[in-house]
């Protein structure tokens, strides 16, 4: 019986196995969230009620928030989808926030308080163009507040108290280039501006109340229009004419429209290259920005325009606020020498300062990128100002009185790509009392825990051992641990920032803005790509730093030149750049590393040449003997040919640079223009580690693997089906999935899935793929798995053989002994839409693997490989059972414990990274997006360590008393026999 | 039996055997009793001590068989209880097939021990010992079988070639689409 209940605990503890779940005080114990929001485009401050002041931003992320003034904290936040890009903000009735999004086709009301969806609107136009969103500024509630929208050449007014559209005039009909919107405070009549043809001003006055057309006046300028108009105040406007050259000044009060010229060379002598009018709403004045100043002009009451100053240094303007009834003031920011000037000015008088600051400020924010300002009487009746700050870096900021109150790093919301660091190792010589203090701690803790365990804790005790394990400095220590698990995070980011995250807590442990992905005269449009480790010292170059590669693009084309920087790890100093002639569209990281480490990579430019880094003469004797043995290949993925290369020698146009290789095309798949267009395409990734090439299956029956990095996973879809879910049939879509070698070019496999389609995500690791896609006749998403199987090896069987060592089994392979293989696949559907997928990674590649899937809703769902086996039947024999195969389900279960973001949200989720720790059973885990997520997994739980909950003082405890038991039944013993002997 | 050797081994100082069977007159310092003669004594005596030691001889030999047959008890006993351990690996099977395989060599090393107490030179201890060494085998046997079923022993191709590492490769390669 006993036995019995025992087998039955076993099979209970085995079966618990499937699911990854978290105790509730567990969360936080070893993963952590931040939220952050993005680049701000437009911030609304509420600050005119007493209370919680707070200012409403949205970004370039399709973020909006709500903040905290004082400390920055969100109170409440959406993230909208990726196409649902906000035009515009404002609040109205002093309880709403009305966005327009989507190129203005929806208007929202959000509440202030709590960021609930009040109402939505979606607004209809004919044709896309400029988007406005016009609010109206009276506070008085009882009145019929009209909010107008202009999208899509098209005029809406709408009820702000529940998003009714009342009226719309269409203008899109007339094809008029619509400009200006403007309605003045407390007036009835709505002025519409705009080009025809860019060349023909039109100016309609319209009622608010009902959108009829008052009156309509044209005006022809032969001179032409070209960009962004501004109005200065309520009835002037500025433009550009077509040559650039010419500034506009447009009046058109009382239906009359009077063009008056100004030369731009009569304002700034030496005004060469491209004028641009800032959109800067600043009362009376402009600011046009050329290729060295900032000019602010203003334009006088007779309609003359005056230079009012030239700023050299790169400076950023806000919109003017109203101070009272007269007074209007904007501030003016401009960074220089490691300080941040703020100044604000009356809009009237230019040489007065109503406000002058000057701000430390880190360097490695770069310029002020934008500047909003709010002011509030102070306590002695003058006017007060803060401001909230864009950097370069994306970051936002608040300064007020002097001094930067907060900082949020929303540059941490674009993260492009991430790689890790180890730590340093610890270093002797801890002094003493350290250690006493420590030990006595620990010894507190354990007692502490010991009475949780025991149930003897009392709320403050459970509260205590709760915030001892959350903020255990175990975990934050700046040293490398045993397990692995404390590491840098190093993130490349779109504002051309290089962060170190501490994976123990996400504290920045460094930030850099790379000097070399910032605007030059080099490079217009620099932007980073990826970010590789270049230097991982470990045996012998121990005293030396690791570093990490940058690499970069000036400008948006695979043919723009690349940017190279490389950066210490652990102080976050760039240690050298490169703005190397050549471009980038591959890098190739190979598996040679010189004497200190530095691994060596191949950069492919769009020439399909390769170079060699670092560029030392002994990274090229390294190199030169394995040449014949390095190969690359390109996809092109809008004609869909894959190319083979191999180095044919030095390059031809540059006889000198021995560093560089001309390719020799070795093999070329051409894909069917017609038929099919590429997808999708994965490879293994090439750290990973697989421990064995044979899988043990039912019966100690064993098939071979088919290992081989050289493998490319390639989906393609018919062109119909390439787009979105629904355009097509699925009779005229299909999707087909190849594996290539890219060493040969010989397709290994191919599969047609007839009725399916795009978007397809894929994952490649050992020796399967698993891919997601829609299959259009089940009208359900399909997850499919291909396992493939050396055949060539399976006769190695003789047990004899092997005890012997008679066998190929670890011989050098060659992908041109054309190895046999099989492929194994099965489909099955899944509920969700994945965003992105990948693979835990462990660093002996012994433990099972999950699938980490990226869903819609933006979370992390874990879920066990074994679910996705081709050798899954409906009715698995007893071995196969034992073996651990599920029986076959049509569907993936999707277990609710096993979501790895248990209850958090990781907004605008855009990839998932995982990295081995040094203890096996254990992945880091880090999900970026808009927010950042990292935790630990243990896919087949920690069996090679204790839990952080294991209580030691329990153990020593029971140690202690069974030695007293020992040592007391021995004396008894002892005596019992004495006495027997006597007897 | 363990108990007897024990109160033999330490329990008692001293002790005087009565039957002193010595004829040596050598040997003897003591003269015999009037009217006593040894040699009667001992043709007397002879017939008895033959029927006696017969007797134990068979008892013996009978104790022999007994102790020569007692591993088939325990071999049923060990397959009762791997049956019960099931075919899965873990704690409770483990210990019954680690069991299984460790009485039987011991008792093996054991085997002149067990024996010890029956030796006599009218006894024929050889098949008894034979079937005694049989039996114990095949319990080991068992006990290798059951390993077997549960897995542990190293004889398939699979438990040669998980260890062993993926093959090297002689080429590799990089690359994909253009970098954005």
């Amino acid at each position: 019986m006993a036995i019995r209940t025992f087998v039955l605990l076993v099979l209970f503890l085995s079966s618990m196995n499937l699911s990854f779940s978290l105790y509730e005080d567990q969360v936080g114990l070893m993963d952590w969230h931040q939220k952050y929001i993005g680049k701000v485009k437009h911030a609304v401050f509420h600050t005119q009620k007493a209370g919680r002041k707070r200012v409403v931003v949205s970004t370039e992320h399709n973020v909006i928030a709500s903040l905290d003034l004082r400390h920055g904290d969100i109170y409440w936040r959406h993230v909208l989808g990726a196409d649902d890009a906000i035009d515009g903000i404002d609040i109205t009735l002093g309880k709403y926030v009305i966005t327009l999004s989507s190129g203005g086709s929806i208007l929202r009301a959000w509440n202030l308080p709590d960021g609930q969806l009040v109402w939505e609107s979606v607004l209809k136009g004919s044709k896309p163009s400029k988007t406005m969103l016009i609010v109206p500024t009276s506070f008085r509630v009882d009145k019929e507040n009209l909010i107008l929208a202009f999208a899509e050449g098209c005029l809406h007014a709408v009820s702000s108290v529940d998003g009714e559209i009342i009226w719309r005039k269409d203008f899109a009909a007339e094809s008029l280039d619509v400009q200006q919107v403007i309605q003045a405070p407390g007036e009835e009549t709505i002025h519409v501006l705009g080009y025809l043809e860019s060349f023909q001003f039109h100016a309609y006055q319209i009622n608010s109340r009902k959108g009829d057309e008052i009156k309509h006046v044209t005006v022809d300028f032969p001179g032409g229009f070209s960009g962004d108009t501004l109005l200065v105040s309520g009835d002037v406007l500025v433009a550009l004419d077509a040559t650039r050259s010419i500034l506009l000044t447009i009046f058109f009060q009382d239906g009359e429209i009077n063009f008056r010229k100004t030369q731009i060379s009569s304002l700034v002598d030496d005004s060469h290259g491209v004028v641009e009018i800032l959109p800067s709403k600043l009362a009376d004045m402009f600011a046009l920005k050329t290729n060295k100043f900032l000019v602010l002009a203003r334009v006088t009451d007779g309609g003359k325009v005056e230079l009012v100053e030239k700023i050299k240094e790169a400076a950023a303007l806000s919109d003017a606020i109203s101070l009272s009834e007269s007074q209007q003031a904007f501030a003016l920011v401009r960074h220089e020498n490691e300080k941040l000037h703020f100044v604000v000015k009356p809009v009237h008088d230019w040489n007065m300062d109503l406000l002058k600051e000057a701000i430390k400020i880190d360097n490695h924010r770069g310029r002020v990128h934008k500047v909003f300002i709010n002011n509030y009487i102070r306590t002695d009746r003058s006017h007060g100002f803060r401001a909230l700050i864009v950097m370069e870096d994306h970051s936002l900021s608040l300064i007020q009185q002097g001094e930067m109150v907060w900082c949020r790093e929303d540059g941490l919301a674009s993260v492009i790509d991430v790689t890790t660091s180890e730590l340093p190792v610890e270093k002797d010589g801890v002094s003493v009392s350290k250690v006493e203090q420590n030990l006595f701690e620990w010894l507190k803790g354990h007692i502490l825990k010991l009475k949780g365990t025991l149930m003897l804790a009392s709320p403050e005790d459970v509260a205590a051992i709760q915030k001892m394990r959350l903020k255990s400095s175990e975990k934050s220590k700046m040293t490398r641990d045993h397990n692995g698990f404390r590491k840098l995070l190093i993130v490349l980011t779109g504002a051309g920032k290089v962060f170190a995250l501490h994976t123990g807590d996400g504290r920045i442990v460094w930030s850099l803005l790379l000097q070399s992905l910032r605007k030059s005269e080099k490079c217009d449009y620099p932007t980073g790509l990826r970010i590789y480790p270049w230097q991982v010292p470990h045996h012998h170059a121990l005293d030396e730093n690791p570093s990490v590669l940058v690499v970069g693009r000036c400008g948006p084309s695979d043919d723009a030149p690349g940017l190279l920087s490389f950066i210490d790890a652990y102080t976050g100093q760039e240690l050298n750049y490169l703005v190397p002639v050549h471009s980038v569209v591959q890098v190739i990281p190979l598996p040679f590393t010189d004497s200190t480490e530095q691994r060596l990579h191949l950069l492919v430019d769009a020439n399909q040449r390769a170079h060699l880094y670092p560029r030392s003469p002994e990274a090229l004797s390294i190199f030169r003997p394995e040449i014949s043995n390095i190969y690359w290949y390109s996809v092109e993925a809008d004609n869909g040919i894959i190319r083979g290369h191999v180095s044919k020698g030095s390059c031809s146009y540059n006889e000198e640079d021995e560093y560089c290789f001309d390719p020799k095309d070795l093999w070329s798949v051409v894909l069917p223009a017609e038929s099919e267009k590429i997808v999708a395409m994965g490879t293994r990734k090439i750290n990973e580690v697989v421990h064995t090439q044979a899988k043990v299956i039912a019966d100690q029956d064993v098939m071979y693997k088919y290992i081989s990095r050289n493998l490319l996973f390639l989906a393609t879809t018919a062109p119909k089906g390439s787009g979105e879910i629904g355009s097509a049939t699925p009779e005229e879509s299909w999707l087909v999935v190849y594996l290539i070698d890219t060493i040969t070019g010989r397709i290994l496999h191919r599969m047609t899935h007839q009725g399916s389609q795009a978007p397809v995500r894929a994952v490649f690791s050992e020796n399967w793929v698993v891919y997601h896609y829609f299959n259009l006749r089940a009208h359900r998403y399909e997850m499919s798995v291909v396992e493939i199987y050396d055949q060539s090896r399976a006769d190695n069987k003789d047990v004899l053989k092997l005890v012997v060592g008679k066998h190929n089994l670890t011989s050098p392979v060659s992908s041109y002994s054309r190895p046999e293989v099989i492929a194994k696949s099965q489909s099955y559907f899944f509920t969700h839409s994945v965003k992105a997928i990948t693979v835990t990674s462990t660093a002996k590649g012994i433990t099972s693997k999950q699938l980490l899937i990226g869903t819609i809703g933006d979370q992390v769902l874990a879920l066990d490989k074994r679910y996705l086996d081709p050798r899954r039947t409906i009715n698995p024999t007893q071995a196969e059972k034992e073996e651990g195969i599920i029986p076959l389900t049509d569907s993936l279960p999707i277990i609710p414990q096993s979501y790895v973001t248990h209850a958090l949200k990781v907004e605008g989720l855009r990839g998932i990274v995982t990295v081995p720790a040094k203890l096996e059973s254990t992945t880091l885990v880090f999900t970026y997006g808009v927010d950042l997520f990292f935790t630990r997994l243990a896919p087949s739980r920690t069996y090679d360590s204790l839990t952080e909950d294991f209580s030691y003082a329990l153990l020593l405890l029971t140690i202690a008393a069974l030695i007293v038991a020992i040592f007391v039944t021995w004396i008894w013993s002892e005596r019992k026999e004495l006495q027997e002997k006597w007897r | 039996m363990e108990k007897g050797k024990g109160v033999m081994g330490m329990g008692r100082r001293w002790a005087i055997d009565f039957t002193d069977n010595s004829t040596s007159l050598a040997s003897r310092d003591i003269p015999d009793p009037l009217g006593f003669s040894r040699a009667s004594l001992d043709q007397e005596d002879s017939a008895v001590t033959r029927q006696k030691k017969d007797a134990e001889a068979n008892w013996k030999a009978q104790k022999a068989w007994e102790v020569a047959q007692a591993p088939f008890k325990n071999l049923m006993m060990m397959g009762f209880m791997m049956w019960m351990s099931g075919s899965t690996v873990h704690l409770f099977s483990i210990g019954i097939t680690f069991s299984a395989l460790w009485q039987p060599i011991s008792a093996l090393q054991g085997v002149g021990k067990v024996f010890e107490p029956y030796k006599d030179n009218k006894v024929e201890l050889l098949v008894p010992k034979l079937l005694y060494i049989a039996l114990n085998l095949g319990g080991l046997a068992l006990g290798v079988w059951k390993l077997n079923t549960l897995g542990l022993l190293p004889t398939h191709a699979s438990d040669w070639v998980s260890s062993l590492p993926p093959a090297q490769e002689v080429e590799y390669s990089g690359g994909g689409i253009p970098l954005h």
